[in-house]
């Protein structure tokens, strides 16, 4: 009996040391001086120094709302968003893709920003349409976008030069790319003509949209992969490898094409302006419109700043996106030349921001881009097609096979 | 005469007196053990234990986003049936752990029989050892990673060196696993050497001494002496290995890349958890690998306790 009640004594003596624990860490993530902090989260690093100056004018206006960055690399990004959410420890304000945001807003973890903005006038015309549009849900709009970008061709002018081969421009096609990728591929020296790489964006989906195909059908009840002018795109991309004019899908596991491409052993790349703060510091790279197929077509997207629905500080986290989403804020992107800014008008200082990269060749891409398509369950389906297509890269399974698989796995999901 | 009775008389009083003091002592000595391992306790029960009911309980539902879910029944284990990737992630992780628990353990006992002779610097050769215990896995793949690059790793430079093309160590499905073996083997060493010194210490002298008088050579008293003495630590140590081995997952994850081509040849029960869990967000599935990863483990730790009635001596 007695014994029971030395438990007892332990137990209950236990959960007050643990309680005693969980109240100083609340206390120590709440306000401090009259002050409220709020986190932002978001994945790239090469946009840390643009973010912290934008921080800085901030508080210059609001003195009293402190900012607190958090970066989680984008390899683990939306796992632990994910988790976040499902413990309802989201940063306040944080960055959201398209291919998220449909999930977030039905899950009801971020919230709608229309109300608030209506309230406070602030004009969501001063964006693109279509990324407002990528980011309204059910006729609200959950984020304000932040930047956008397109895909460019990205080649390296001495290995052109020394091969005597034009530089690429709008007159390119996709026989036009594999003959200069013949012609620059080079053996002995290790340098190969183009880099196929396994991705959507800036990859396989442009591909795909120049040959008439469709990623995900208007009623987004089935995907596109099957169809024959996906399988032929899928052909042509996987036909660099098989010629040798590219590296194996396991040779850019390896080491990332991005790194070849920069140390000069890839003449060409698709890539975006992401990497224009990586790209430009070797003065032999530069930038033209991606080829085209039997039309012109390159994909666009675009981020948001969310804000996350169990925020302890909403008026304080709307002040920080809207300020981020101001001209001011924009400017500063430009300035550092990391991303095309969203806010109109503002994408010229972003080109000249880089005088000796063509990043003219983005912004032309913007005129017939076609956005990435957007269900509940993209995450998955990005998810199915590395599974998937990295066989078909890497030629374990044919091209058909690989697109048979995957489509029959995407429709499931999609029918979730 | 009357002595006699009177001092039983009192030696029996001061028995009463004693044994009710030792059970208010025994009482007090309760009452401070338990408070001292409360902490633990709770712990333990709501980490891990509390974890245990509440996975066991999930791994017969299924999850929709932001945590809702719904009772599906046995769906979830009759997909572990048809799993052909599971198929695949067992038949990694076995040949892992068939490589790692028996080749790391040979050669931490040689290491630690080695290290506990009476060499020159032998302190900091144990050291240099143990390193890789107390480095980061994630730091320990990282750097692994590079050496092991195909193009610019530093392997492939030394076999470059004497005319090999060296393989692609972490790409090739063929490879890969075995790559990733060497590395956990090479990281484990420390650790279990460490054990096995504390056990070679344990070991009297006077056996040594005895083998020397009739003559044993260095061989003989290795395996008749060192090793049978020794059977009880190699015996924790492969318990507690083959458990290690059958959760592998931060070597794999931090060396081999997402769109790798090697992954389907290397990927562990547990990095097909976490795909589940994390990745595809569906945990009630991965419940279901987690509780047939425990179940695969209690059993072979059960067998392991009776076959070590066969080996295992306790002098």
């Amino acid at each position: 009996m007695k014994k029971w009640i030395i438990m007892l004594v332990t137990v209950v003596l236990g959960l007050i040391g643990l309680s005693g624990c969980s109240d100083s860490d609340a206390a120590s993530g709440g306000e401090k001086d009259g002050k409220a902090e709020i986190t932002y989260g978001f994945w790239d690093k090469k946009q840390v120094p643009a973010i912290e100056e934008i921080i800085k004018l901030f508080n210059e206006k609001y003195p009293d709302i402190k900012v607190k960055t958090e970066i989680t690399p984008y390899g683990q990004y939306f796992q632990k968003l994910e988790t976040a959410a499902t413990g309802g420890a989201l940063p306040d304000v944080l960055w959201m893709n398209g291919a998220h945001v449909v999930q977030y807003a039905e899950g009801k973890v971020i919230l709608p920003l229309s109300e608030m903005a209506e309230k406070d006038d602030y004009s969501l015309d001063n964006y693109p349409e279509s990324l407002i549009d990528l980011y309204t849900v059910v006729g609200e709009v959950y984020g304000i976008p932040k930047d956008y970008d397109t895909t460019g061709l990205w080649y390296n002018k001495k290995i052109f030069d020394e091969a005597g081969v034009s530089y690429p421009d709008e007159t390119w096609d996709w026989k036009k790319l594999k003959e200069a990728a013949k012609q620059l591929t080079d053996k002995e020296k290790g340098i190969w003509g183009y880099a196929a790489l396994m991705g959507n964006q800036g990859g396989y989906y442009d591909f795909i949209w120049q040959n008439g195909g469709y990623i995900i059908s208007e009623d987004n009840k089935s995907v596109g992969f099957d169809q024959p002018e996906a399988i032929e795109a899928l052909e042509y991309n996987v036909s660099f490898i098989k010629e040798g004019l590219s590296p194996t899908q396991a040779q850019m596991t390896e080491t990332a094409a991005s790194e070849l491409f920069s140390s000069g052993k890839i003449a060409m790349m698709f890539d975006g302006p992401w990497m224009v703060p990586e790209y430009k510091k070797n003065p032999d790279l530069d930038v033209a419109v991606v080829p085209q197929g039997k039309k012109r077509a390159v994909s666009i997207h675009g981020l948001s700043n969310v804000i996350s629905s169990n925020t302890k500080h909403k008026e304080e986290a709307w002040k920080f996106v809207q300020f981020l989403g101001s001209k001011e804020a924009a400017e500063v992107f430009a300035k550092t030349g990391t991303v095309i800014p969203a806010f109109n008008g503002t994408q010229d200082a972003w080109k000249e921001s880089v005088p000796n990269l063509n990043l003219q060749a983005f912004i032309d891409g913007a005129e017939y881009s076609v956005p990435l398509p957007s269900v509940e369950n993209t995450g998955e389906i990005w998810q199915y097609e590395t599974d998937v297509l990295k066989k078909a890269w890497s030629e374990e399974i044919s091209i058909e096979e690989a697109a048979e698989e995957l489509t029959k796995k995407a429709n499931e999901a999609l029918s979730k | 005469m009357k002595e006699v009775p009177l001092q039983t008389e009192v030696k029996s009083a001061n028995r009463i007196k004693v044994s009710s003091l030792a059970k208010t002592r025994k009482r007090s000595d309760y009452f401070w053990a338990y408070l001292m391992i409360a902490p633990t306790m709770l712990g333990l029960f709501i980490f891990y234990l509390w974890p245990i009911v509440q996975n066991f309980y999930f791994s017969f539902t299924e999850w929709g986003a932001f945590g809702q879910y719904e009772w599906t029944g046995l769906d979830n284990y009759k997909r572990l049936l048809e799993d052909a990737t599971l198929l695949q992630a067992f038949k990694n992780t076995s040949i892992y752990i068939i490589f790692t628990v028996p080749i790391g353990i040979f050669l931490s006992i040689i290491v630690a029989v080695l290290l506990n002779q009476n060499i020159k610097g032998k302190s900091i050769y144990r050291t240099l050892y143990f390193l890789p215990v107390i480095t980061m896995p994630a730091a320990i793949a990282m750097v692994w990673k590079w050496l092991y690059n195909a193009d610019y790793g530093m392997f492939n430079y030394l076999l470059s060196l004497v005319g090999i093309e060296g393989p692609q160590w972490v790409s090739d499905p063929n490879i890969a696993l075995y790559s990733i073996i060497a590395v956990a083997i090479w990281s484990g060493i420390g650790y279990n050497m460490v054990i096995f010194l504390s056990g070679l210490q344990g070991i009297p002298k006077m056996y040594y001494e005895a083998a020397e008088i009739d003559g044993a050579g260095p061989v003989t008293v290795f395996f008749k002496i060192t090793l049978p003495l020794l059977s009880p630590v190699i015996f924790f140590v492969s318990i507690m290995s083959l458990i290690g081995a059958f959760q592998v997952f931060d070597l794999i994850f931090m060396m081999i890349g997402k769109s790798s081509t090697a992954l389907e040849s290397t990927q562990s029960i547990v990095y097909l958890f976490y795909q589940h869990a994390f990745v595809l967000n569906d945990k009630g599935y991965a419940a279901a690998i987690a509780v047939l990863l425990l179940a695969v483990i209690l059993i072979i730790t059960a067998i392991q306790m009776v076959l070590q009635k066969k080996w295992v001596h306790y002098d």
